[in-house]
């Protein structure tokens, strides 16, 4: 017996005419992230992707987790792959999902007949199996409403698939449907989630970190790829920017008034986002801010950091609570990781007193006394680049 | 130039305890029980580094007992003693200072309905012997106090504690965490009638992997890890021979703790002095303190950022204690300091390999700290 894993594909299938470039996209997708586990095909028909196997070696659990983190997939099972012998069908039903089985106590059984020259008819076919699995696991009773498991065969050209129910897929649109975006990324609950968002919509991520050495460790750049790798078995693979900003920061602890901290720096973490940005020919800059959750997030600051952007300003997270981001980052494996106890660049000189609502002239006044152009040039030569993979 | 001063974290291991290492994995690797030559020879070396952990402490061979690390030790000492006395008491005498090694028995000990009594140190760190006296009575089963605070090095009075047991007709084990104290002060159990003394390896130049547990002879306790009845018993196990082979080696090229304190002593009052001629930066260990380790704070400099900033300029120091990151420190809050004070802590630590150039280099990065990282201006 030789067992696949059936892909369906998720909006997809409404887009209409963007539809086979937004499947082969997604095919690319699984091919790249199943690539490190063995030898196997992806079959696309209808809305249906099959990941066949070419030898046992391939490892289906490692393949089915990671399926379940690929962004475009509604749903995937995996199945068994039999001759189309209705015998082999037959037999091979309860011992391949015996599992299932002795953990429900009804079932029914569904038959999908592509293959219209196959002797038996669907009806034909349910009757069988039911009486084989009835006569195998004594315990289980028919429910045709309401199953604890329903039983598919799919009699298809080529052979006849046997599986279970579906399982659900992580929804969204296929990454690199979607353009490509900067996150910035400081290694907090929020910017995780905010990729993971983003990605979920077919975003493609660059991510982009600021350090400022000796005021921040070198175990929250860890911090940061130990989150971005966690993201990237949702995204894919990221680029990670990260920009040198000890400099910046005591420049604007020097010279501007504390009050207006971390307002400015947010600004110039925003300069030169976008800088880096426009680069790597990103389209939107992507933030983990939510109003209200700290001064430096009130909608003045948003209305400040945004009018130093070229590109938009994505907030997935801006109308969440705290709690719903948490929940989010919990069910992607983040918050452990964010929760370490390093300091960051957003709380160094963190002012005792932030401005909740600064003025436009005040916030430009004092940025005058900075040599903006040759801080931000220096910055950007610095950035150092690498890629995050999952 | 590269400093290395955070010797209680751990120190690098000497030459000596690398060959020896070395020696016991590709010549010596013979499971000490095994009965054919191999083993006899790895046997051989087992009983000969006991021997030589023993003379460093005047015990007897038979009373040094190998664990895989200074925890395991305190551990093994600690639920060992008081299932070997519970029937005699429900009280255990400790102190507020202790390493999480010890304080995180006593929380289990708790929840299993003992009673633990937790002597406070005073403002300068250092604990008092009459707060002992009026700790210790005849339901006391334990008493488990460390000879030298990690943090701050305050050295407590753990060669008067048996004398007031015995004053107070307890029953009481007497059990002393040695692990920062050893081969640094001259502390010898039977000198001061300590029942139980834990060691480790790494502390003293030796590799990481291994300590030591002393038991007195005339002591029962009950053994902790079980298993194959390695070490008597008291610690199950295959021993860990080349670590072991390497502590031996460390002990041996260890040199004399009288004149190892006299030249750290110097090293010490070098940096104190210079410290004190620094603005905005205090000292938070005792005067009287092991030499060995000095905890300072820097005014508004938050403890990871100095660290890092040492580490930038190659002086290798610890935030508080190694073991607790990102947790305020329970030694320094029990002291009394506040929480800016604390916040701002680092811990630095000398060996006896630590030289005057690296106490003067490490001098300059505190200077340069306390000028150039201040949190706010002016």
């Amino acid at each position: 017996m030789k067992e696949i894993i059936l892909i369906k594909n998720g909006e997809l299938a409404l887009k209409g005419l963007n539809r086979s470039s937004f499947e082969s996209t997604l095919a690319k997708n699984i091919k790249r992230r199943l690539q490190s586990l063995g030898k196997f095909k992806v079959i696309r028909s209808q809305s249906t992707i099959t990941v066949e196997p070419f030898d046992e070696s391939f490892d289906m659990e490692e393949a089915e987790d990671r399926i379940s983190r690929i962004f475009g997939i509604a749903g995937y099972e995996r199945a068994a792959a039999v001759e189309k012998d209705m015998e082999v069908i037959l037999k091979t039903t309860p011992v391949y999902l015996s599992e299932a089985l002795k953990n429900a106590s009804t079932f029914k059984v569904e038959a999908k007949r592509a293959d219209k020259t196959f002797p038996l008819k669907s009806p034909e076919i349910c009757c069988d199996v039911g009486e084989a699995v009835l006569n195998a696991f004594p315990h289980i009773r028919v429910d045709v409403k309401n199953p604890d498991l329903t039983i598919v065969i799919e009699i298809r050209e080529n052979a006849a698939y046997i599986h279970g129910d579906q399982k659900k897929g992580a929804g969204g649109m296929p990454v690199g449907t979607g353009g490509k975006a900067a996150l910035l990324i400081s290694g907090g609950i929020d910017s995780p989630v905010a990729g993971w968002m983003m990605a979920k919509r077919g975003v493609v991520l660059n991510a982009v970190h600021f350090a400022s050495p000796p005021f921040t460790s070198p175990m929250s750049e860890m911090k940061v790829h130990d989150l971005l790798a966690k993201v990237a078995k949702y995204s894919g693979t990221i680029k990670l920017m990260t920009v040198p900003f000890t400099e910046i920061q005591e420049n604007i602890r020097d010279k501007c008034p504390e009050e207006l901290f971390t307002l400015i720096m947010r600004r110039y973490m925003m300069r030169i986002s976008n800088i880096l940005a426009e680069k790597e020919g990103c389209e939107a800059i992507v933030t983990g801010e939510s109003v209200g959750q700290v001064a430096s997030q009130t909608l003045t600051a948003m209305m400040s950091t945004d009018s130093v952007s070229r590109l938009p300003v994505l907030r997935p997270l801006v109308g969440m609570d705290k709690n719903e981001i948490v929940v989010l980052s919990r069910k992607i494996d983040t918050f452990d990781i964010s929760i370490r106890p390093f300091e960051d660049c957003c709380t160094v000189f963190t002012p005792k007193h932030p401005r909740l609502h600064p003025k436009a002239d005040e916030i430009e006044k004092a940025e005058l006394s900075l040599d903006s152009d040759a801080l931000i040039s220096r910055a950007v030569e610095g950035v150092k680049q690498e890629l995050i993979t999952f | 130039m590269e400093c290395y001063l955070d010797n209680s974290a751990t120190t690098k291991p000497c030459k000596a305890a690398v060959d020896a290492e070395i020696s016991a994995l590709t010549e010596l690797y013979g499971n000490p029980s095994s009965l054919h030559q191999k083993g006899v020879d790895a046997y051989m070396l087992l009983e000969k580094s006991r021997s030589t952990i023993a003379a460093s402490l005047k015990a007897d061979a038979g009373e040094i007992y190998f664990t895989p690390c200074g925890t395991v030790s305190n551990n093994t000492a600690i639920f060992g003693a008081v299932g070997a006395k519970k029937r005699l008491g429900k009280k255990i005498v400790t102190t507020a200072l202790e390493h999480p090694s010890v304080e995180k028995c006593m929380e289990r000990l708790e929840e299993n309905g003992f009673e633990v009594v937790r002597i406070q140190p005073q403002s300068d760190g250092n604990t008092s012997l009459s707060d002992f006296e009026n700790a210790i009575d005849e339901n006391t089963i334990l008493v488990s106090v460390m000879a030298v605070n990690n943090e701050v090095g305050s050295v407590m009075p753990v060669e008067n504690l048996k004398k007031i047991i015995k004053s107070k007709n307890s029953p009481a084990l007497l059990h002393v965490d040695d692990v920062q104290g050893y081969m640094k002060i001259p502390l010898y159990p039977k000198n001061c009638g300590i029942d139980l003394m834990s060691v480790s390896a790494h502390k003293v130049h030796g590799p990481k992997g291994v300590g030591a547990l002393y038991i007195n002879k005339n002591v029962r306790i009950n053994p902790y890890i079980l298993g194959g009845g390695q070490e008597s018993n008291m610690c199950s196990g295959t021993q860990g021979m080349p670590a072991i082979a390497g502590f031996a080696a460390a002990v041996e090229s260890g040199g004399s703790v009288e004149k190892n304190l006299k030249y750290t002593a110097e090293l010490n009052l070098r940096l104190r002095e210079r410290i004190k001629e620094i603005p905005g930066v205090h000292i938070n260990s005792p005067e009287n303190a092991l030499p060995y380790i000095i905890n300072i704070s820097i005014d508004e400099i938050p403890s990871q950022v100095s660290v890092n900033f040492f580490s930038m300029n190659g002086v290798y120091i610890s935030a508080g204690s190694a073991c607790s990151k990102g947790h305020r420190s329970d030694v320094l809050q029990n002291m009394g300091l506040s929480p800016d004070r604390i916040d701002s802590a680092i811990r630095i630590s000398l060996s006896n390999d630590t030289k005057k150039e690296e106490i003067d280099c490490c001098a300059e990065v505190i200077k340069s700290a306390a000028e150039k990282l201040r949190k706010h201006k002016g």
